[in-house]
């Protein structure tokens, strides 16, 4: 508890970034898919990355990860650039689309995956409790239904008890029950002092997140405590105050 | 690069291909069909088989390795499986050795057993060891599996990796001497040949049919050798750990 104190999900003092964003530039196919961010992320807290499908989130979180292409700018995550091989086994990474091997069974996954992190195979077990798949540890993955498929994936991202942890919309189509029980995980990861990024095109799961940061287009229509943004905006839900900052931006005034 | 990590995606590549009975049947049993139906083929002609028998034993595991490798790591890139490992502690070489030791494992299967069929039933005559000719089908299994990886860079769909099979397989085997001697083949395809790897793969098998273990048969699989180092240093070019 001492370091939830420190730097706990509710506690007011701040520790210092573990993630920076300073000008990034992402181009594809001629385009700009993010034209300049800049950002902080802190340890201790879940932030939540909130925006339309398409907006830019996942290539934010890829950047962040080091496996996106960049063209401008600079991503510093625990005092390293982006995807430095000293952070391979310190930044977690869970994709969309659930990146494990369907042919094999859950065990055999996770198994592999803490053979290459070189974790232990009690990790394995640990990690299959805390995504509740346990009873599910035999079947083949191909089988699997989607939500039980991108859980495996995201057992994957714990075996090595990350400091950084992104994860890319990993709570959909879940139910909701499980939803509460991953929700409650990554909270008690980052009281552990971890730094959460979670993406989400719900507006709902807001409710979650100790900080929020809204995407449209690239670009970052906000970035403060849930609070903050609806006090701010004089709304009362997370959908509204995206809304309200949206419309603003396009009157022409500033953010 | 880390002998356990290596391993580690060994092992995973073994226990995925055991699960997939269909295909590891269709590997292990295809070859030592097609080389009995030559045989059958030829039943009147025994110095036909002779003649035919050692270059395909060259090509079978050439071929199949080129297919499961680029098809095996094309779904790896497009699984995203790929991406995530190259996100964690995992060097490219490990990555790549430990693909070629599963496909080795396999492709040594495999050549035992077309090996045995075509010299210890079929009747095939040798002039070299045994272990030599199945040696040159490991070698020539490897050679496939590294052009394989090669390609898979250049597919989207599993759909286009397997187009390349005619695309860089087939050319090789029409100059490789099994139809044209490649010393009678016309100026410039002659040349072409002598830059491909599975000539020097045919070629080797020939002269241990027919002069048994030479210092020309050890320069012929030290060439083929060469070309499967190329082919895995240019495959570790196309593995980014940043991507677009």
């Amino acid at each position: 508890m001492a370091t939830a104190d420190r730097q706990g999900r509710a506690g007011r003092v701040t520790a210092a970034a573990s993630v920076i964003v300073r000008s990034l530039r992402v181009c594809r196919g001629g385009r700009d898919v993010i034209p300049d961010l800049s950002t902080e992320i802190r340890p201790g807290q879940i932030t939540g990355l909130l925006g339309p499908s398409g907006c830019g989130k996942s290539t934010l979180m890829r950047a962040i990860v080091g496996v996106q292409r960049t063209h401008g700018g600079s991503v510093e995550v625990l005092g390293q650039p982006a995807g430095n091989p000293l952070l391979r086994r310190r930044v977690g990474y869970v994709t969309q689309a659930p990146s494990v091997y369907g042919d094999l069974t859950v065990k055999e996954n996770l198994r592999f995956f803490a053979g290459v992190l070189g974790v232990g195979r009690d990790s394995v077990a640990r990690a299959l409790d805390t995504v509740g798949l346990t009873g599910a540890a035999d079947d083949v993955v191909g089988q699997l239904s989607g939500g039980q498929r991108s859980r495996v994936s995201l057992a994957v991202a714990l075996l090595g008890v990350p400091d950084v942890l992104i994860l890319d919309e990993p709570t959909v189509g879940l139910d909701p029950v499980l939803r509460r029980q991953l929700w409650s995980t990554f909270g008690s990861l980052a009281e552990a002092g971890a730094t959460i990024l979670v993406s989400s095109h719900v507006m709902d799961e807001a409710a979650h997140c100790d900080r929020l940061l809204l995407m449209r287009d690239g670009a970052l229509v906000a970035d403060d405590e849930p609070q903050a943004l609806l006090a701010q905006t004089d709304t009362r839900d997370i959908e509204s105050a995206f809304l309200a900052l949206v419309e603003r931006g396009s009157d022409g005034r500033t953010r | 690069m880390k002998p356990a990590v290596t391993l580690a995606i060994t092992g995973r590549v073994l226990l995925q291909l055991r699960r997939d009975h269909r295909t590891l049947a269709l590997m292990l049993l295809v070859p030592c069909l097609l080389l009995t139906l030559l045989w059958w083929m030829f039943d009147r002609d025994e110095l036909v088989f002779g003649r035919l028998g050692p270059p395909l034993l060259a090509m079978f595991p050439f071929i199949v390795m080129f297919l499961v490798t680029s098809v095996t790591t094309l779904r790896e890139r497009s699984s995203g499986t790929l991406e995530r490992l190259l996100s964690m502690p995992m060097g490219k070489l490990d990555f790549l050795v430990g693909y070629a030791l599963a496909f080795c494992a396999v492709a040594s299967v495999q050549a035992s057993l077309a090996v045995g069929l075509t010299v210890g039933l079929l009747g095939l005559d040798i002039a070299g060891p045994i272990w030599a000719l199945a040696l040159v089908a490991v070698a020539d299994a490897v050679l496939g599996a590294a052009l394989g990886l090669f390609v898979s860079a250049f597919a989207e769909t599993e759909f286009q990796a397997v187009q390349f099979m005619p695309a860089l397989v087939i050319p090789q085997i029409l100059l490789c001497g099994l139809f044209v001697p490649r010393a009678s083949l016309p100026d410039g395809l002659g040349q072409a040949s002598d830059l491909l790897p599975l000539s020097y793969a045919v070629d080797s098998m020939r002269r241990l049919q027919t002069t048994g273990l030479s210092g020309d048969f050890w320069a012929d699989i030290a060439v083929v050798i060469g070309f499967v180092i190329a082919t895995v240093a240019l495959g570790a070019a196309t593995l980014k750990r940043r991507t677009a």
